[in-house]
């Protein structure tokens, strides 16, 4: 499906969404509350068939967080990018692990960078960083860290 | 984690697998549990080479972070290094010219081929033969030596800029190709004889590891590990990019799903590569090397993601910029790190000896995992 066919199609899903111009991919902004049905419905729709989640990281705007994730389909060879705003002192939002199993690890990764919370995630542990790590998130912004931080 | 070790309630035992272990090619920590010699569960254990290669790039200038790349999947620097002067070019909106175009496509396949060189020889000695690795260096050693002569490095070449190369091919590039495609081409079946048709390694591979397509697109596997399960995800052939929708080679698909299939795709990607430089090495155009761009990068506001295919599958190169010259954040989407996300889920049920060859064929390489 072309981006305009996606966006009609989105639209009709979910009413909320809005969309960002510009990008070479169909850029969605959502409700983080709407996000599970929304997932499922992306996955399991045929004509829209999100199947494989390539990308999945957030972004630390200061004042907020944001989730994105990159959706392609290998059958339509189609690509969109969702977008949820987080509440910076409070991330929360639902897991897609078990819809798109590579976000386990993904999740995770954020989980430990960040310090998003995925609600229901079945192993929210961290994975990269080692024991002891839990609340300081490195790649927030104000971040910092003396002894294990070079600036460059 | 060492506490780790031991077993569990139930009596199953517990086992750590590295991170000093010579079958993990690299510091990867494996949690195994274990009933007698059966798989239970695999749990992979991160970050002893974590280096924080995004956070440093928030810092590095758009022509600077390129260099870093090299470091993450460091047997496909050149790709890396690749996949992100494209990014950058694509916000720059920065023609390249066609002979660094040529030279980068041909520097991609060379590493390709030197990749799958050293997982080829690296994955039969974890089953146990020795001399195949010899035979796999003797060839990467000569892709080495060009990429020396024209990159100044052997294994972190850092040659691809924004806009194109960094300097002119060597004098002597395309002739060491063709000695090299001569060499190739006299040894490779020597690969079949030794490791492909033997009994012993065959028994080993097949049937093992079994990956389903569904799980292989779930697990967002890429590269061999996915085409080996018959998922077609080439990028250079879905979203084809510099100039590989001109060039004639083929997607490599095995429809098994086990090792051997996913073994076999390597082998055959090889004379792919080897096809790709054939067509290109008497066809390099003459002009510059790199387009003029300016000292300073600044990208325009906006995100950028460029997808391209490594050794090792799909790599995605990430920048949001804030219109500055450093990108705001960066990310890295690695293709080992999803592919090794499955192993628990391929490894469950089979025995621990054949933990091995299933790490041998997702092709693991730690940096690029850890990042």
């Amino acid at each position: 499906m072309l981006n305009e066919a996606l966006k009609n199609k989105i639209t009709g899903l979910l009413p909320t969404a809005t969309f960002e111009e510009g990008g070479e991919w169909l850029n969605i902004q959502i409700d983080p509350k709407d996000w599970l049905p929304f997932a499922q419905q992306l996955r399991n729709d045929s004509d829209l068939n999100f199947d494989y989640l390539f990308c999945l990281t957030c972004i630390d705007w200061k004042t907020h967080l944001t989730m994105v994730y990159h959706l392609s389909s290998t059958t339509h060879r189609h690509n969109i990018v969702i977008k949820a705003k987080l509440d910076r002192d409070k991330p929360e939002i639902e897991t897609v692990s078990h819809i798109w199993r590579t976000a386990d690890f993904h999740e995770r990764e954020v989980y430990e960078m960040f310090g998003v919370h995925f609600l229901n995630h079945p192993d929210l542990r961290l994975l990269i960083l080692p024991d002891g790590w839990e609340g300081k998130n490195p790649l927030r912004k104000d971040f910092e860290d003396p002894i294990n931080m070079i600036k460059l | 984690m060492f506490e780790e070790v031991g077993t569990t309630t139930e009596g199953d035992i517990i086992i750590n697998v590295g991170p000093q272990h010579p079958a993990t090619h690299g510091v990867l920590h494996l949690v195994i549990t274990l009933n007698g010699e059966t798989i239970k569960k695999v749990e992979p254990h991160l970050g002893f080479i974590h280096r924080s290669i995004e956070k440093m790039c928030e810092s590095l200038t758009y022509r600077q972070f390129i260099y870093v790349t090299s470091r993450m999947d460091y047997l496909s620097s050149h790709i890396n290094n690749h996949a992100c002067a494209l990014c950058v070019e694509k916000g720059l909106q920065v023609e390249v010219p066609p002979r660094a175009q040529v030279i980068r496509v041909l520097m991609d396949e060379l590493t390709r081929i030197a990749s799958h060189e050293l997982w080829w020889g690296a994955m039969a000695m974890d089953l146990g033969a020795f001399t195949p690795f010899f035979h796999a260096f003797r060839e990467r050693e000569s892709i080495n030596d060009i990429m020396e002569e024209t990159c100044g490095a052997r294994l972190t070449m850092n040659y691809m800029v924004p806009g194109g190369v960094m300097q002119d091919l060597h004098p002597d590039f395309q002739k060491r190709v063709k000695e090299f495609l001569q060499l190739y081409k006299r040894k490779i079946h020597e690969y079949d004889e030794l490791v492909t048709g033997n009994i012993i390694f065959q028994n080993r591979m097949k049937g093992i590891g079994y990956l389903s397509p569904e799980d292989a697109v779930s697990y967002g596997c890429s590269g061999p590990a996915a085409r080996g399960s018959g998922v077609s995800c080439d990028i250079r052939k879905v979203y084809p990019y510099e100039i590989y929708d001109k060039l004639e080679f083929d997607e490599v698909l095995e429809t098994a799903g086990d090792s051997f299939a996913r073994y076999m795709i390597r082998l055959r990607e090889m004379q792919q590569s080897i096809r790709i430089i054939e067509q290109l090495i008497d066809n390099i155009p003459d002009g510059d090397f790199q387009a003029k761009t300016k000292a300073v990068l600044k990208l325009p506001k906006g995100e950028f993601y460029q997808r391209v295919e490594t050794a090792r599958g799909e790599l995605g190169v990430y920048i949001v910029s804030e219109g500055g010259t450093t990108p705001y954040r960066i990310k890295f989407r690695s293709p080992g790190f999803s592919n090794l996300s499955v192993l628990d889920h391929i490894a469950r049920g089979s025995k621990l000896g054949d933990l091995v060859a299933m790490m041998g064929t997702l092709d693991l390489v730690i940096p690029d995992i850890d990042r």
